[in-house]
């Protein structure tokens, strides 16, 4: 068993990235990402880690000195939010393409303006498309444990892709919970150390991600997307052994919560399913069988586990924390698309809200579930709906 | 260019072992520019400014790499005596 301590989210990721034995961290400070990268400076500083710290003056360097690092073999580790991340797009992208399996802690925050520091998901679901695996967290300890588990995905020769772990500003980035750190011996056993097959040698000089012509380039791409399809087998082979090593599991991709005789189910990711399962537990308790599934992976996105859901529950309403501008959220987009071609069709619904940091109270979820119920009697009237803002619909 | 036949074959991301340098980018140029050695005060503004680097200090001298001069002009816009003439490029 390993040490429980006390820890906000960003000190949990930082814990992850030591745990994981990070080679070289580069980093930029951006509230509320902060604390991650002064925790991380202040164990190399006192010689807990064996890293290279690398200052730098922007985002976008902190992504293009991490891509460098891992393409000679070190693992590479940084953290960022909104702007920054958004300053990174270049980057991300690049990462992707260069094959690096770069870990970054991602602290959700929305994007302005109006200028704003608290959470949603905006900044990450804007990156859906650089060729990042995407994690959502519901808990510090999640955090801690998903940034081991993804270097461990995106390290596979089969993958080799960057991951992302993302985590709700403040309701876990400066909230304290109670994390179990695990051994480091065992972290080690579990993780080995990053050998890939094709490293920068400066005795054997080589650029990686140089031009290619058009007979070449989409075959290099496709080999992205079967990796990224490789990885969502990864995912949930890695969590099972997580689990038999540590303990914990998540459920590899979605997390489901009360859904096998649910009438009714809610879709979400992030810290807000923590409410809504205690909320559920409540509906529960005075006879409405309500169910939740968590997306734990945005990319590559849990289509099978859509279609389990669909399958078995009729009602769905989805809880976007990020707007699509245009049409609805893209947690419903893909939710629905998923399912779209399979033999069953759910009706779906878009709940927005919990947007830039604004609370997800159990009064909302209580409003959704309420709704979602309404649709059960009377059938879906509106697709996509404005939950909890001043001149929306519920 | 490598060749693959099979997708396996490609490797994660292209690799190559020859420098961009490899590319000789000179034959972009439309114009060439001259310098007059005479009038040269050997302040090396033209050296310092070619966003190509391709002027060379050649004892004491600067001298036009033309493999590498896209022709652009900077170096005859910065000098400060005007002895860089930009010429056509015969065909």
């Amino acid at each position: 068993m390993g040490e429980r301590i006390m820890v906000t989210g960003n000190y949990s990721a930082a814990y992850g990235s030591k745990l994981s034995r990070a080679q070289v961290v580069a980093a930029y400070p951006i509230t509320p990402q902060t604390t991650v990268v002064e925790k991380i400076a202040e164990f190399v500083s006192e010689g807990y880690m064996d890293t290279k710290y690398i200052k730098v003056e922007s985002e976008h360097s902190a992504m293009a000195a991490c891509i460098a690092a891992s393409n000679t073999g070190a693992r590479a580790f940084t953290a960022t939010s909104a702007h920054g991340l958004a300053l990174m797009h270049e980057l991300l992208m690049w990462a992707c393409g260069a094959r690096t399996p770069i870990v970054m802690a991602n602290v959700n925050r929305a994007m302005g303006p109006p200028w704003s520091v608290w959470a949603d998901h905006q900044d990450s679901v804007a990156q859906r498309d650089t060729g990042w695996i995407q994690f959502y967290a519901e808990s510090n300890q999640e955090v801690l444990d998903m940034i081991i588990q993804c270097y461990k995905v995106a390290e596979d020769p089969d993958v080799m892709l960057p991951a992302m772990v993302n985590e709700d500003a403040f309701f876990l980035s400066h909230t304290y919970e109670a994390v179990e750190l695990p051994d480091q011996e065992l972290v080690d056993e579990f993780l080995p150390p990053f050998e890939p097959k094709e490293k920068l040698d400066i005795d054997d000089p080589k650029g990686f991600g140089s031009l290619v012509m058009p007979e070449q380039y989409y075959e290099f791409r496709y080999k992205i997307a079967q990796a990224m399809d490789n990885a969502r087998h990864k995912i949930r082979k890695v969590d099972k052994e997580f689990k038999e090593k540590f303990g914990r599991g998540y459920g590899g991709l979605v997390e489901f919560y009360k859904c096998d005789d649910a009438e009714v189910a809610l879709i979400v990711a992030g810290t807000a399913a923590s409410t809504a399962k205690e909320v559920v537990d409540y509906e529960r308790a005075q006879g409405r069988k309500v169910g939740l599934a968590r997306i734990r992976a945005f990319r590559p996105f849990p289509y099978e586990e859509m279609r389990i859901l669909a399958k078995r529950i009729p009602i769905i309403g989805v809880i976007d924390r990020s707007i699509t501008f245009g049409f609805g959220g893209a947690m419903f987009a893909e939710v629905k698309s998923a399912i779209y071609n399979s033999e069953h069709s759910p009706a779906i619904k878009d709940y927005f809200t919990g947007i830039g940091g604004r609370d997800i109270t159990p009064a909302v979820v209580t409003i959704i579930i309420d709704d979602l119920y309404n649709v059960a009697e009377n059938g879906l009237d509106k697709e996509i709906v404005y939950v909890d803002v001043i001149g929306g619909d519920l | 260019m490598t060749e693959y036949e099979k997708l396996d074959d490609f490797p994660l991301t292209p690799i190559t072992t020859t420098p961009s340098s490899a590319n000789k980018t000179g034959g972009w140029r439309t114009l060439r520019p001259i310098i007059d050695e005479k009038k040269c005060i050997k302040c090396y503004m033209c050296w310092k400014f070619c966003p190509d680097v391709a002027i060379d200090i050649v004892e004491g001298k600067p001298v036009i790499n033309y493999d590498y001069c896209k022709g652009c002009g900077i170096c005859a816009h910065e000098c400060p005596v005007n002895c860089i003439e930009m010429e056509k490029e015969a065909i």
